[in-house]
């Protein structure tokens, strides 16, 4: 018997999956598996649908620079983490914000349209904010897998199109 | 003088796969649900081992068995998997393929006039395996009314009782099809009372999505007359490695061995060691594929459903057999693959009892599945 996951799993697969494609994979029905996508948006379990893209792949002058931010921050007994995170998520050049354990704290992404910019965003917006103590940014050079998906050659099917 | 194949090889039936490739390969673009290996690579882990193994050197033969710790985790992973107890010394032949293992089997065990029942429709090699080892072959046809079950009365009527052996694979190539243990016993008190030794070939063992896979060998009296037969090419997707391995009581196993350390030696040394690899670490990976494998062979039933193809729920493996929606399937198979650029091979290939059915292989990721059965679908209309 299938159980929701299994839902979950498929979209986390292909997101482009259609009700019909995750009912005929599973034991539900179209109209289970279009209630379990509704219930899985409204408990806010499934945030969004996004493409995952091989910036490196793009023209040239589309390009998007993006970098991993190390964020060092001082605690106090009015700011908590959570303060914290709240106040550099909303900017929208921050694509991704995680609480990490280890030699630093937050563990930053931002996305921009040049070096300049991304610079100037980190010096500007992030660094001043006073309870951050350090920022170490490292510039993403080349990607090689993003969200399980490997962006080498494909691997061609090899097989012999007829077999036993 | 000129070289004439001998009569044994003169008398191996041209094979019907065989003529299937040749129009497909003359085809750009075709999709193919023709084809029986996985779609996956093998996993990384394995991989890795096998070049590790090579960067160290390793490139030497190993011992005519394979490679005692390879033997040893065989041992281990077929008791907790499969509830088949074998002594790593001297029950498992580590060989160049399941492939392999059936071969050996045949010549180290029949005596030439001796006869081997063959289930049908099945993989193709068990018919001419017994035409290279002199054995005479009793068709034992299965049914699409029994979902290609093996029955009693299926064996009973093909003569099977005169037989001195029996070769079938559950979970089944082409069919899909599984025995539950209870459908099983059936077959196993057959084969005590008409005296049958069974070569099971298992190599699709952990395919399996509706029960879970029940071997012969672990039916009362059947240990003693049966040969088991596994490997690495299924369900661990590592078909290219060529690597399998046969279980069987020592003094058969012993007798296979005197076959294979002059034909081979031994299987492959570098496949060993990315043998060793797949049994310690790769079995989540196995679940993986396999959980990938159960939502395809949904999807495809669901569509055959919606087509109005007559198709039974095949179990395992990863073959759907639907009943052919004309009454030739050749020329089906021929006319889709010519009209509409998909390959499905047609039952007759796979011998007796196969012909009005299709195997669809859903070794193929998701996109072409879809695009592969739209098609069909158009072409029906
Ligand atoms: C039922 C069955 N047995 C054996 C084999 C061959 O296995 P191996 O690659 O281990 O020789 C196949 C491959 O298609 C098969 O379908």
């Amino acid at each position: 018997m299938s159980s929701r996951r299994e839902i979950l799993d498929l979209l986390r697969e292909n997101a482009r999956y259609t009700t019909e494609d995750i009912a005929r994979q599973t034991d539900f029905s179209v109209e289970e598996v279009a209630a379990a996508i509704e219930d899985f948006e409204e408990a806010g379990i499934v945030r969004g649908y996004q493409a995952v893209v091989d910036w490196g792949a793009v023209e040239t002058e589309d390009e998007r620079v993006r970098a991993t931010v190390e964020l060092n921050v001082a605690l106090d007994r009015e700011t908590n983490y959570g303060d914290i995170a709240d106040r550099i998520a909303k900017f929208p050049e921050v694509t991704s914000l995680r609480l990490v354990s280890g030699d630093y704290d937050f563990d930053l992404e931002v996305e921009g349209d040049s070096m300049r910019e991304v610079s100037h965003f980190i010096s500007d917006k992030i660094a001043p904010i006073p309870e951050i103590t350090q920022t170490v940014t490292h510039y993403i050079m080349e990607s090689y897998k993003e969200q399980g998906m490997e962006f080498g050659d494909r691997d061609d099917d090899d097989r012999l199109s007829v077999s036993p | 003088m000129t070289f004439e194949p001998a009569d044994r090889v003169d008398q191996v039936p041209p094979s019907g796969i065989r003529r299937f490739f040749e129009l497909a390969e003359e085809m750009d673009d075709i999709i193919s649900l023709g084809v029986g290996e996985p779609d996956f690579t093998a996993p990384w882990a394995a991989r890795e081992a096998a070049i590790a193994s090579l960067e160290r050197g390793r490139t030497s033969y190993t011992a005519n068995r394979g490679k005692r710790e390879l033997r040893e985790r065989i041992a281990r992973f077929e008791a907790d998997k499969h509830e088949l107890p074998y002594d790593p010394d001297e029950e498992i032949l580590v060989t160049a393929g399941a492939s392999e293992g059936l071969d050996l089997a045949f010549r180290a065990l029949m005596n030439p006039g001796d006869a081997i029942a063959v289930v049908q429709p099945s993989y193709v090699s068990y018919v001419p395996d017994a035409i290279f080892a002199g054995a005479a072959v009793v068709d034992v046809p299965t049914r699409s009314e029994d979902e290609f079950k093996l029955t009693r009365d299926v064996l009973e009527s093909s003569g099977a009782a005169e037989a001195d052996a029996l070769v079938y694979c559950y979970p089944n190539n082409p069919t899909g099809a599984t025995m539950t243990g209870d459908e099983l016993a059936e077959v196993a008190a057959f084969c005590r009372e008409h005296d049958l030794v069974v070569f099971a070939d298992e190599i699709y063992a952990d395919l399996t999505y509706e029960h879970e896979h029940t071997s012969i060998a672990t039916l009362p009296g059947m240990r003693e007359r049966t040969i088991v037969f596994n490997g690495f090419s299924k369900a661990f997707a590592m078909t290219g490695f060529r690597l399998g391995y046969a279980m069987g009581p020592p003094e058969a196993i012993e007798a296979m061995n005197r076959i294979h350390q002059y034909t081979m030696l031994s299987a492959p040394t570098t496949a060993q060691y990315a043998a060793i690899e797949a049994l310690d670490s790769c079995w989540e990976e196995v679940q993986e594929m396999t959980s990938q494998y159960d939502r395809r062979r949904k999807y495809v039933l669901s569509r055959f459903e919606d087509m109005g193809i007559d198709c039974f729920e095949a179990a395992g493996a990863f073959y759907a057999f639907p009943k052919c929606p004309w009454d030739d399937a050749d020329e089906f198979a021929e006319a889709l693959l010519q009209e509409e650029g998909v390959a499905v091979v047609p039952g007759s290939a796979f011998g007796e009892g196969g012909s009005g059915h299709l195997r669809v292989s859903y070794a193929t990721g998701l996109p072409d599945l879809k695009e592969a059965m739209s098609r069909m679908e158009s072409f029906l209309e």
